[in-house]
């Protein structure tokens, strides 16, 4: 690659402060900052409503098609349309980043409640826990990797739907490439696109460190065990190996099977580092 | 609205076509591209984790970066729609990569021990036996991708070639909404129809998934 292309963003001048322009670092400051506003928002709603559906199983229709519908909304329309509405500034864009972060937060804490062993839930109660204490010392931990991928694709889609959201006149990384194409300053695109390209990389690497912290080992398979029993399909199908202590292994996918534990499992489902590996597909629950 | 789209229906037509094309190449080339790496991401354990972990970090790549980043990469002129086709197969590629392999993944050791003892060879049991096993899993995520596809394809009015997306970049420029309705409206049919499509031949090529699932419910 050529100096040319590269220069803008090898220059040291771009990357200090008070020059005329922004520079990177700031735009980077600006981007984050957008970013955590409407991840916020977004989890705000999401979540508390993900985990009253997936625990009453009240309106599953919304969280099921949510994805889906969000998923087809093509971001920069709805974006110039929202300002087209109620004017430029950062309101409009920040409804539209919520709105687009919201589908998959929903769909993924309704998809993890769900899928979590009812046998682990009746354990819970004939202990004596309240249904919140079941919600919260039961469910969400079970539920924990499939809710954290849903806020991982929420920030990833944040953070590259505010580089678009700058066509529309707000700052962070996607002035870079908008003001760029718009100068023909190739230069500045390349730069731009180089900078979001690996803050997105860096923020998704950071979620999945944040990921593991929180996530129990015992879900995640960390621990080496043999994999026994029947390998579950997606796609709505059931299985468990009710006999073998190792055996119930649950797939989070497109429905959100649920594996009924049937009797023994008691003990195992409470302390879920002993019997249930709960395998959930990260991306494409859909 | 109505008077907008009697006056423009051959600027709306060509922008939907254009549109279709964007989206739907990039489908028909990533499926090609990742049948064979998911296949020798669960064939060959270590490379399992590489190649789903690059994808990872290509599916993280937001789509305007890539789009503008792919003319310098290839070196074709930055108006091209080869660039949108290029940028959006990657994506479609880094997604599906995961879905084959889990797909693969997901097909019972005894399912193909059976096989291979019918005297079934490893090519013959993977086309007959093990795809067809996994292909609930990777039309799942060939809907998935085919949708955010079709709504990925818009970014690209941003360098130009957008199919739909010139409508948004049209009706910012007006300051008129009708043209931005009209190209979500149809951006998010597209993506209902495509959607509907894949459902449909999932239960044409896939039959026993509905009876299973009558039997689970």
């Amino acid at each position: 690659m050529s100096d040319g292309l590269l220069g803008y963003l090898l220059d040291p001048a771009n990357w200090q402060g008070g020059g005329v322009r922004a520079s990177i670092p700031a735009l980077i400051v600006t981007h984050l900052w957008y970013t955590v506003q409407a991840l916020v928002v977004a989890a705000a709603v999401a979540l508390p409503l993900g985990l009253y559906i997936g625990h009453t199983g009240k309106g599953s229709f919304i969280a099921i098609n949510a994805a889906n519908a969000g998923r087809s909304l093509p971001t920069l329309g709805l974006i110039i349309l929202l300002v087209v509405i109620m004017g430029l500034g950062f309101g409009p864009v920040l409804i539209a980043l919520v709105v687009l972060a919201i589908p998959p937060i929903l769909t993924t804490t309704y998809a993890g409640i769900r899928a979590v062993d009812p046998a682990a839930i009746d354990a819970a109660r004939g202990m004596g826990m309240r249904p919140l204490q079941v919600l919260f010392k039961v469910e969400v931990p079970i539920a924990l990797p499939l809710i954290s991928s849903g806020l991982r694709n929420a920030l990833l889609q944040v953070v590259a739907t505010s580089t678009v959201a700058a066509y529309v006149g707000i700052g962070g990384l996607g002035r870079l490439l908008i003001d760029g194409l718009s100068l023909n300053d190739y230069g500045r695109v390349v730069a731009g696109a180089v900078v979001v390209a690996a803050l997105a990389i860096v923020l998704d690497l950071l979620a999945a460190g944040a990921q593991r912290l929180v996530v129990s080992p015992g879900l995640t398979g960390r621990i080496p065990r043999r994999r026994v029993g029947t390998a579950l399909a997606a796609g709505g199908s059931t299985a468990l190996d009710g006999g073998d202590r190792d055996g119930a292994s649950l797939a989070a996918g497109d429905r959100a099977p649920l594996a009924a534990g049937d009797g023994d499992t008691d003990d195992a489902a409470l302390a879920p580092g002993d019997g249930a590996a709960l395998s959930a597909r990260d991306r494409a629950s859909s | 609205m109505i008077q907008y789209l009697q006056n423009n229906v051959a600027v709306i037509e060509a922008a939907l076509s254009q549109h279709v094309v964007l989206a739907l190449v990039p489908v028909l080339i990533g499926i090609v591209v990742s049948l064979p790496i998911g296949y020798l991401a669960v064939r060959f354990g270590f490379l399992y984790h590489p190649l789903l972990n690059l994808s990872g970090i290509l599916y993280a790549v937001p789509s305007i970066a890539l789009i503008v980043l792919v003319p310098t990469i290839v070196g074709i002129r930055i108006l091209s729609p080869l660039n949108i086709i290029i940028a959006l197969t990657v994506y479609t590629v880094a997604l599906l990569v995961r879905v084959v392999a889990d797909g693969l993944k997901s097909v019972d050791p005894l399912v193909t021990e059976a096989a291979s003892a019918m005297g079934y060879r490893r090519l013959r049991r993977l086309v007959s036996v093990e795809l067809p096993i996994a292909l609930p899993v990777m039309l799942a995520g060939l809907r998935v991708a085919t949708v955010a596809n079709v709504s990925l394809v818009s970014v690209g009015a941003l360098i130009g070639v957008g199919g739909l997306g010139a409508l948004f970049t049209r009706g910012q420029q007006l300051d008129y909404a009708p043209p931005i309705v009209v190209g979500i409206v149809l951006s998010v049919l597209l993506a209902a129809v495509c959607d509907g499509v894949i459902v449909l031949i999932q239960r044409r090529v896939t039959p026993w998934t509905r009876a299973a699932g009558r039997i689970a419910a």
